[in-house]
C-alpha cells in the first residue's frame, strides 16, 4: 500500500465515523463538532485528488463560517434531544431490516466484479498546475449562467429569510429621532381658553392643594 | 484575458424575467400595504410581457447558449408559454384569499416570479447543474411561501416537511447524477446521449445512477413510493400556494424527465420504463385507494394529484415521440383542471373560513348553480368522463401505452381510474344532491368569475376538439427531441 492509500483510507474511515457520530450523538453541539470533523477530513481527500481550492473553500467557508454560525444557533436554541428521540425504539424493527437489505443490495452491487469504475487517474501535470486558476477561467466564462443561477438562489434565500422573520411589532416604545428633530412647538402645544365661568364666583376650589 | 461574450438571445426571456423580478421586489418597497395591488398588477404584467417574448422569439430550430448548458427550443418555448400562463391565472385567482389571510405581500409575489423563473430554467435546461440550480430555485421559493402563513402551525410543519424531504430528494438526483458522470464523462445531455449510444460507458454504473435520479426525479413529482410528503403539503400549505405547488411545476418536472429520461438516457430506455411502470402502477394504485378515504377536498386532490402523476409516467414510460406528446398533452391537461379546482376552492374561501372540507361544498348547486356546474364540469374532468378534456387526456395515454404492447398496464390503469371516478364523482353528488349548511352564494368578485368561467368551459372546449392542443404538443416534441 502506497502512503497516499494509506492517508486515503486513514481519512476516509475518520470521515465515515464522525459522520456517523453526527447523528449519533446525544449533544447536538457534539454532533456539530463531529460535522466540522467530517468536513476536514473530506477537505483532506479533496487534496488528495489535487484539488486544493475546493479543499481550502471547504475549511473556509463550511468550517470557518457555516458551523460557526451553526454552533451559535445550537446554543441559543434550547433543544430537547429526549423528544427528538422519541419513536426510535418503535421504528427500529421496521426501519433496521430494510436497511439491511439496502446494504446487501448497495453492497453486493458495488463490491462485485461489475462494478469496476475505470478511473482516470489524474495525468503528473496537473500537480503542477493551479487549481485555483483553472477554476477562475472556466468559473466566469464556460459556467457563468450556472455561476448566475446560483447567485438568484442566494437572493431567493435572503428574501425567504427576511419574508419569514421580520415582523412589523406594534407597541413598541421605539424613538424617532428624526420625528423629535421635526418637533414644532405647534404639534406639543395647544392653548385652550378656559373662562371661568361667571356670576358664582369661580367655582369650587381644588380638591386637594 | 479575452473573456467571450455568450449569446445571449436564446435565453432572453430568462434574462427578462430575472431583471423584471428583482424590479419587481424593489418596487414593492415603495409601495404602501393598502396599494398592495400596484404590485400584483406589476407582476401580471411581467408575466404577460414575458408571454409575448416567448412567443415573439419562439424558433423552429433548438438554439444553444451559454456553453451548450441552455437550450431553447420548442419544447422548451411551449412549456415556458404555459407555464407563465398558469401562474397568472392562479396569481388572478389568489388575489383576495391572500388578502384576507394578510398574506398579500410583495415577498409572496417576487417570490412567485423567482419560482416562475427557476422553472422556466429547468425546461430550457441542457446541463446537470443547470436542472439541478433550476430545480432549488423553484423549490426553495416554494418552501418559504409555504411557510409566509407565520401563524398557521400546519403551514409551518408542511413547509419544514416539504424542505426536509426536498433536501433529500435534492440529494439522490445529486448521487446519481454524479454517477451518470462518472460512467460517461461529461454533464451535458447531448454529450451524454451520445456516450451512451456509444457504447462506451459502464451499464452498471449508469443504470445505478440512473436509479437515483429517477427516485430524486419521483420525489419531485410526487409519484409512490416517494410520495409521503404531497398530502401533509396540499393539505397544510395554504391553498393559494397549494395551487403553485401542484400546477406549474408538474409541467417543469415533465420537462425535467423528458429531458433527463427521454433525451439523455434514451439508450437505457428498457431500464428506465420498467422503473416507472413500477411507480406509475403504485401510485394509480395508492393515489386512488388512499382519496376515497379523504374527507378534505385538498388532501383528496393531493392523492388524486398522485394517481394522476402515474398516469403521467404511463405516457413517458412509452418511450417514444407519441408516448412524450400525450404525456405533454396531460400534464397541460392536468394543470388546466388543477387550476379550476383549486381555484374554486380559493373562490369558495372567506376570511377565517377554508372551504377545504368535503362538507362545505353541499348544496352548492342551491347556493350557486354557475359554479356548481364550472365544479362538475372540473371533476367530471379529472375522472376521465367524456367530453371533458380529461377523458381526452387519459385516453390518449392508453392509446400510446397499447402501442407499445404494454396492454396490462393500460388495463391496470382503467380500472383504478373507475375507482378514481367515485370519489370525484362524490364531490358532485354532495354538490347537486345533499342540503347546503350555508344557504349564502360564493362571494368571488365578477372579474375572478369570468376568469373561472373561461377556464370551466376550457376543460370542456378542449374536450370537444382536443386537436389544435394535441397537434401543438407534437410539434413541440417532434421539433425538439
Amino acid at each position: 500500500m502506497s502512503f497516499p492509500e494509506i492517508v486515503f483510507y486513514a481519512l476516509g474511515a475518520v470521515l465515515l465515523l464522525s459522520a456517523l457520530r453526527v447523528v449519533t450523538a446525544r449533544n447536538p453541539v457534539h454532533a456539530a463538532l463531529f460535522l466540522v470533523l467530517s468536513f476536514a477530513s473530506a477537505a483532506g481527500l479533496w487534496l488528495l485528488l489535487h484539488a486544493e481550492f475546493l479543499a481550502i473553500t471547504l475549511i473556509l467557508v463550511y468550517v470557518g463560517a457555516v458551523m460557526v454560525l451553526f454552533l451559535f444557533v445550537i446554543m441559543m436554541l434550547d433543544i430537547n434531544v429526549d423528544r427528538l428521540r422519541e419513536g426510535f425504539w418503535r421504528m427500529l424493527p421496521l426501519a433496521l431490516p430494510l436497511a439491511l437489505v439496502l446494504l446487501g443490495i448497495m453492497a453486493t452491487t458495488l463490491a462485485g466484479p461489475w462494478f469496476g469504475l475505470a478511473v482516470r487517474v489524474p495525468s503528473p501535470e496537473d500537480a503542477a498546475r493551479s487549481n485555483t486558476r483553472e477554476i477562475g477561467q472556466v468559473l466566469y466564462t464556460d459556467y457563468v449562467y450556472p455561476f448566475e443561477l446560483a447567485a438568484v438562489i442566494l437572493l431567493v434565500a435572503i428574501v425567504a429569510a427576511i419574508a419569514l422573520t421580520l415582523r412589523a411589532r406594534k407597541n413598541v416604545r421605539y424613538i424617532d429621532p428624526a420625528e423629535q428633530v421635526r418637533a414644532r412647538r405647534e404639534g406639543r402645544v395647544r392653548l385652550v381658553d378656559l373662562r371661568a365661568p361667571r356670576g358664582e364666583g369661580g367655582g369650587e376650589p381644588p380638591a386637594s392643594a | 484575458m479575452n473573456v467571450p461574450i455568450p449569446d445571449l438571445a436564446p435565453a432572453v426571456a430568462e434574462l427578462f424575467m430575472l431583471a423584471a423580478a428583482c424590479a419587481v421586489l424593489l418596487a414593492d418597497l415603495f409601495v404602501r400595504d393598502a396599494r398592495r395591488w400596484i404590485t400584483l398588477a406589476l407582476t401580471q404584467c411581467v408575466l404577460a410581457a414575458c408571454v409575448v417574448i416567448v412567443v415573439v422569439t419562439a424558433g423552429s430550430r433548438p438554439e444553444f447558449t451559454f456553453s451548450m448548458m441552455f437550450v431553447d427550443d420548442p419544447l422548451a418555448d411551449a412549456l415556458r408559454l404555459c407555464i407563465l400562463v398558469s401562474v397568472a391565472v392562479l396569481l388572478a385567482y389568489s388575489r383576495r384569499y391572500l388578502a384576507d389571510r394578510d398574506m398579500f405581500r410583495g415577498e409572496f409575489m417576487s417570490l412567485t416570479l423567482f419560482a416562475v423563473l427557476g422553472m422556466m430554467v429547468m425546461v430550457s435546461a441542457n446541463h446537470f447543474i443547470t436542472l439541478y440550480l433550476g430545480l432549488e430555485l423553484l423549490s426553495l421559493s416554494l418552501y418559504a411561501m409555504i411557510a409566509l402563513q407565520r401563524d398557521s402551525a400546519t403551514a409551518t410543519e408542511a413547509a419544514m416537511k416539504y424542505f426536509v424531504l426536498g433536501a433529500l430528494a435534492s440529494g439522490m438526483l445529486l448521487y446519481g447524477m454524479s454517477m451518470v458522470y462518472g460512467a460517461t464523462g461529461s454533464m451535458r445531455l447531448d454529450e451524454i446521449a451520445t456516450a451512451i449510444a456509444r457504447g462506451e460507458a459502464n451499464r452498471i454504473v449508469l443504470v445505478f445512477g440512473l436509479v437515483f435520479v429517477v427516485a430524486g426525479l419521483g420525489f419531485k413529482l410526487g409519484v409512490v413510493p416517494f410520495h409521503m410528503w404531497v398530502p401533509d403539503v396540499y393539505h397544510g400549505a395554504p391553498t393559494a400556494v397549494t395551487l403553485l405547488i401542484g400546477s406549474a411545476p408538474k409541467i417543469a418536472a415533465f420537462a425535467f424527465f423528458i429531458r433527463i429520461l427521454g433525451d439523455s438516457m434514451e439508450g437505457l430506455w428498457p431500464d428506465w420504463q420498467s422503473m416507472l411502470a413500477v411507480m406509475a402502477v403504485l401510485s394509480m394504485l395508492l393515489g386512488n385507494l388512499a382519496a376515497i378515504a379523504q374527507t378534505n377536498l385538498k388532501r383528496m386532490l393531493a392523492y388524486s394529484s398522485i394517481s394522476h402523476m402515474g398516469f403521467l409516467l404511463l405516457g413517458l414510460l412509452a418511450g417514444n415521440g407519441m408516448g412524450y406528446t400525450v404525456a405533454m398533452f396531460y400534464v397541460i391537461a392536468y394543470v388546466l383542471m388543477n387550476l379550476g379546482t383549486f381555484g374554486m376552492i380559493l373562490l369558495a374561501s372567506r376570511r377565517g373560513f377554508e372551504a377545504d372540507a368535503l362538507d362545505d361544498w353541499r348544496g352548492l348547486s342551491r347556493r350557486d348553480p354557475w359554479c356548481a356546474f364550472l365544479m362538475l364540469l372540473l371533476m367530471f374532468s379529472m375522472a376521465g368522463v367524456p367530453p371533458t378534456v380529461g377523458f381526452y387526456a387519459k385516453f390518449s395515454v392508453l392509446a400510446a401505452v397499447v402501442n407499445v404492447d404494454l396492454l396490462w398496464l393500460a388495463v391496470f390503469a382503467v380500472m383504478m381510474s373507475l375507482i378514481g371516478a367515485f370519489y370525484y364523482l362524490r364531490v358532485v353528488k354532495l354538490m347537486y344532491f345533499d342540503d347546503p349548511v350555508d344557504p349564502q352564494p360564493l362571494l368571488a368578485s365578477t372579474p375572478s368569475r369570468v376568469l373561472m368561467s373561461a377556464n370551466g368551459l376550457a376543460v370542456l372546449a378542449l374536450g370537444l376538439a382536443p386537436q389544435p392542443l394535441m397537434a401543438w404538443c407534437m410539434a413541440a416534441i417532434q421539433r425538439s427531441l
